[in-house]
């Protein structure tokens, strides 16, 4: 690619209109297929969701059948961390990676359109399980034999929807990896690449490393299911607490598939709207790899209550608790960047303190949560849901809505409507805390996560939820408006839009960013 | 639009893949590994005769109760300890007998799996003779008795005085 | 300090402890009633105290900067980008504090896997949809029994009003006299479940084919109730755990009860299993 003189980067013709999509290996276009993609997902785990909490909304059993019920969460949390967060980080990368390393696209641009028309697939066949006999997977997100073992087609469906979702995953893993060590312009050294290129990177890294691992558990469970194998089964001499192992083993390094991009995207945000470099960036970079290797030897603080013997159980919990400190690094440092700076508060920036405010709550009941014995207690609780939601949706999606607003401008042209976009914040960030903190109180009162009906005691808690989370699935279709006003009838966006930004994207490229860019590789001084 | 990847590209596309094939073969080889590791730790070898240390020592100022216990999945069997419990010094053998009763009328195979708490009784705990080695088949209202033979290991920690010893039969036809 | 400061910091202290000694409160976890739960209890306090302390240090330093170091307060960015010192210390604190929390919790967790010793053992056994209970040992060796949902169809239909232990009851409850330790054999008999009794600081799952073991001792008689803590199918959410400490006549008295009629009981209860 690099032997491509192009300098004027309009001379290949595309096709127009549906081949456009079909056939795209540019870049820009599947990131924009990749983030339409998650954001379309997005609203369909939230309408599961809404299903849920309606259910919830008060004692008794109202709108569902347990097994309904059941599906609607299982679903919920596998459409949501495949088909809408996880995607959302890739479409990403693929707008911004080549624009910031000062590459033309991505190392392979065929690979990276399978990667993509793959996900319909997957969530065709997640979706369509609702409607085959038996209905969708019941088993909760995380499927644990011998209960997924009882279900029915919706099972097989889920297996293999997963099957083509990491192998997606690797393939676009892979891409991302060569597109950052082999592509980078002259003078763009590792050390002095963005931090959401350094976060993707190791993030892609993670990727190969666990979603192959994931594959191989879903197959297992596949053969255990019809061709008579037992890994996970006592009777042939299995044990289905493996299953749990090898999981999670996938299941941990997945959280941090879903937040060391945020980190990076909350990276950039910062320093530009504090107008002020990045506090500590070899500290960041080093916080972010450490970050990735802790969360490979962590794997079975999901697991406290299967009965593991003392000194595994202490091991698991002294290692979570180290995860602590490269975060807490991270969190210093925003601070730091933010300390006097010329800060201002557009859309971007707001999503960014708040996920940091939100992510830090998250953070702390994942200490607490580290805590063996106090994780005896909240283990399946609401308390558990209330921490990870404070690290997925605070965390992981507040990041997204700030990276959307950030680069909206430079992918579109046009600029957001800056009110609307605060509001849309505003409601997001009440709405979110009146549904999920307090979800907190209803787990260490005693109330468990995925059942359909609870006692009376959890009653007001549930309804508070309930209309908070309602609150904020309106609040998220005011971005949808926010984005097609700002694509339709958006202000033209200058060039430079932001004062403090000092990437690539924003300092080489006109705004929009044409459709071909960095044909020549751009000359990185700093 | 063909793009020619130039040849590095290629080669990294190569060993990633690579690596990403080594690492589904890495979730298979979680299930041996597991088992390798209760093996080092003693969990696993539990269905094969132990050899009898001639020479451990009998500690008798320790006794173990052994509490016995018994379970049923998928058979229409009866299964149950004569006694519930059992007292032993560590080191010298003991025997146990549990019962099993058929009481459909339809001749059944099942086969009894083996569990202990607290989880590292089952590094100290050395059976010679257990109906657990092989499967079982009994004709329709056959009862039979059997005995287990163990001893326990004189380097028990300390702190163990209550330990259980389970078994679970389970139906070795597939429905 | 300012007065003001000062005064707001011992307010936040004064709510702080009530809110910690406010022990049946429903923003916290249920009154511990055995000493495992007291260690749960107190090290989720110390925890949250030093989660609160951290938050306020880092959020006032925050709030601070982003009411003071505003461009439209007209504050000129700084430019400093490092300082390896500063890196260090707080990489540094972190960890002590971490060496803090985990400490007393390494104790607890020692303590819960003491099982052995006990006066009389239980064992649980998991099933869709209900719970069963075997006295293996010590007093009341030999009673079985299992136990179910009590709450009517018609409650959770919304046809009849709500009772006060709604989802909260079974008809056969599991009876331990107080201040004996109680030893805790888990197995399943079908999927995962989880036998969990907040008040007494225990949940473990109970896995087909294994046994697990937990323990507790009450320090008071009462009624502590819990739920399934595994997602196990449908009725997950149907087959909670009650458990009655009573003094010890009042168990001897049980027992006797029990053993009169438990042949019969039993028969009844496999039969009921069996035809379902
Ligand atoms: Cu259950």
């Amino acid at each position: 690619m690099a032997v491509v003189q192009d300098v004027h980067g309009h001379v290949h013709g595309h096709p127009t209109g549906i081949m456009r999509w079909i056939g795209a290996t540019n870049h820009k276009d599947i990131g924009t297929m990749y983030l339409c993609f998650s954001l379309t997902m997005l609203f369909i785990g939230g309408f599961l969701i809404m299903g849920v909490r309606a259910e919830l909304f008060m004692p008794g059993m109202q709108i569902f059948e347990p097994e309904v019920f059941n599906s609607f969460t299982t679903l919920h949390g596998l459409i949501m961390v495949f088909g809408a967060i996880m995607p959302a980080f890739v479409g990403f990368a693929n707008w911004q990676v080549p624009m910031m390393i000062g590459a033309p696209d991505m190392a392979f641009a065929r690979m990276n359109n399978w990667s993509f028309w793959l996900l319909p697939v997957a969530a065709s066949l997640l979706i369509g399980s609702f409607f085959v006999p038996g209905g969708a997977a019941a088993g909760g997100w995380t499927f644990y034999p011998p209960l997924s073992t009882q279900g029915g087609l919706g099972v097989d469906m889920m297996i293999f929807a997963i099957h083509i979702l990491g192998a997606s995953s690797i393939m676009g893993a892979i891409n991302i990896i060569t597109t950052i060590l082999n592509m980078r312009a002259p003078g763009m050294t590792l050390m002095k690449m963005p931090m959401f290129v350094w976060t993707w990177l190791i993030t892609a890294y993670l990727l190969v490393l666990v979603m192959p691992v994931l594959a191989g558990t879903v197959t297992m469970l596949l053969t255990d299911r019809h061709f008579g194998t037992s890994f996970f089964n006592a009777a042939g001499g299995g044990d289905p607490v493996l299953f749990q192992h090898v999981f999670w083993f996938f299941g941990h390094p997945e959280v941090y598939i879903m937040i060391l991009p945020s980190f990076g995207i909350v990276s950039e945000v910062i320093p530009t709207f504090a107008r002020k470099p990045l506090f500590g960036y070899s500290s960041m970079v080093y916080a972010t790899a450490s970050i990735a290797i802790l969360s490979c030897i962590v794997w079975a603080h999901h697991m406290f209550s299967v009965g593991m013997p003392a000194a595994g159980q202490l091991f698991f919990m002294y290692a979570t608790m180290l995860i602590a400190v490269p975060t807490g690094v991270k969190v210093f440092n925003w601070t730091a960047t933010m300390w006097r700076g010329s800060m201002t508060f557009e859309t971007p920036m707001l999503f960014a303190i708040g996920f940091i405010l939100l992510f830090v709550i998250g953070g702390f009941s994942g200490v607490v949560c580290a805590l063996v014995p106090v994780d005896i207690q909240v283990q399946d609780t609401y308390y558990v849901i209330a921490h990870f939601h404070y690290v997925l949706v605070s965390g992981s999606l507040f990041s997204l809505f700030a990276g959307a607003y950030y680069w909206l401008p430079k992918w579109s042209g046009r600029m957001y409507d800056e009110t609307l976009g605060k509001w849309h914040f505003w409601l997001s960030m009440v709405f979110f805390n009146l549904t999920f903190f307090v979800q907190h109180f209803l787990g260490l009162a005693g109330m468990p996560r995925r059942i359909p009906d609870y006692a009376l005691q959890f009653a007001d808690f549930n309804m508070i939820s309930s209309i908070g989370a309602f609150g904020f699935g309106l609040a998220q279709l005011l971005f949808v408006y926010i984005v097609i006003k700002c694509l339709r009838s958006g202000e033209k966006a200058p060039d430079m839009p932001w004062d403090g930004a000092k990437t690539l994207e924003w300092t080489h490229l006109p705004t929009p960013a044409p459709y071909h860019s960095f044909e020549t590789p751009p000359v990185v001084k700093f | 639009m063909k793009l020619d990847e130039p040849r590095i590209n290629v080669k990294m596309l190569r060993k990633l893949l690579v690596f990403s094939v080594m690492m589904f073969g890495f979730g298979y080889a979680m299930v041996p590994l597991y088992e390798k590791f209760c093996e080092v730790t003693g969990i696993y070898e539990l269905q094969q005769p132990d050899v009898l240390d001639k020479n451990a020592k009998v500690d008798e100022t320790r006794i173990i109760n052994i509490q016995l216990d018994a379970n049923v999945r998928g058979l229409p069997w009866s299964f149950r300890p004569l006694q519930s419990a059992i007292q032993v010094h560590p080191g010298k053998s003991a025997e146990v007998i549990y019962e099993i009763s058929n009481q459909s009328d339809k001749t059944q195979a099942g086969q009894a799996i083996p569990s202990y708490s607290p989880r590292n009784l089952e590094r100290y705990l050395k059976k010679f003779e257990c109906f657990c080695f092989t499967q079982q088949e009994l004709e329709g209202g056959e009862t039979r008795q059997m005995a287990v033979r163990f001893v326990i290991d004189p380097e028990l920690p300390k702190d163990v005085h209550t330990a259980t010893l389970s078994y679970t039969f389970f139906s070795l036809m597939k429905d | 300090m300012g007065s003001k400061l000062l005064s707001f910091w011992v307010g936040v202290m004064v709510l702080g402890f009530y809110s910690g000694s406010a022990v049946s409160s429903k923003y916290n976890l249920p009154e511990p009633q055995t000493i495992i739960a007291q260690q749960i209890y107190d090290q989720h306090i110390w925890a949250l105290w030093i989660c609160l302390v951290i938050f306020i240090a880092v959020f006032g330093v925050m709030g601070y900067s982003i009411v003071k170091h505003r461009k439209s307060a007209g504050y000129k960015a700084a430019n400093f980008h490092h300082s390896t010192t500063v890196e260090i210390i707080w990489t540094a604190i972190p960890c002590i504090i971490l060496i803090f929390m985990a400490w007393p919790a390494t104790k607890t967790v020692i303590a819960m896997k003491d099982t052995t010793e006990s006066d009389i053992t239980v064992k649980v056994t998991g099933y869709q949809w209900m719970w069963g209970y075997d006295y293996l040992q010590g007093e009341g060796e030999g009673i079985k029994f299992y136990s179910q949902l009590a709450t009517s169809q018609s409650e959770i239909h919304n046809e009849t009003p709500k009772g006060e232990n709604y989802l909260l009851e079974v008809n056969n409850r599991l009876v331990v006299p107080v201040g004996k330790k109680i030893r805790i054999i888990l197995t399943a008999n079908d999927v995962l479940h989880a036998w969990w009794v907040p008040a007494l600081g225990v949940k473990q799952d109970a896995i087909p084919g294994f046994i697990r073991d937990t323990w507790f001792t009450a320090d008071n008689v009462g009624v502590f109730r819990g739920q399934c803590a595994e997602l196990c199918g449908k009725e997950h959410g149907f087959m909670p755990i009650v458990v009655e400490v009573v003094e010890e006549q009042q168990y001897a008295q049980w027992v006797a009860d029990q053993l009169k009629t438990a042949a019969t009981d039993a028969n009844a209860a496999i039969i009921n299993a069996a035809a379902k």
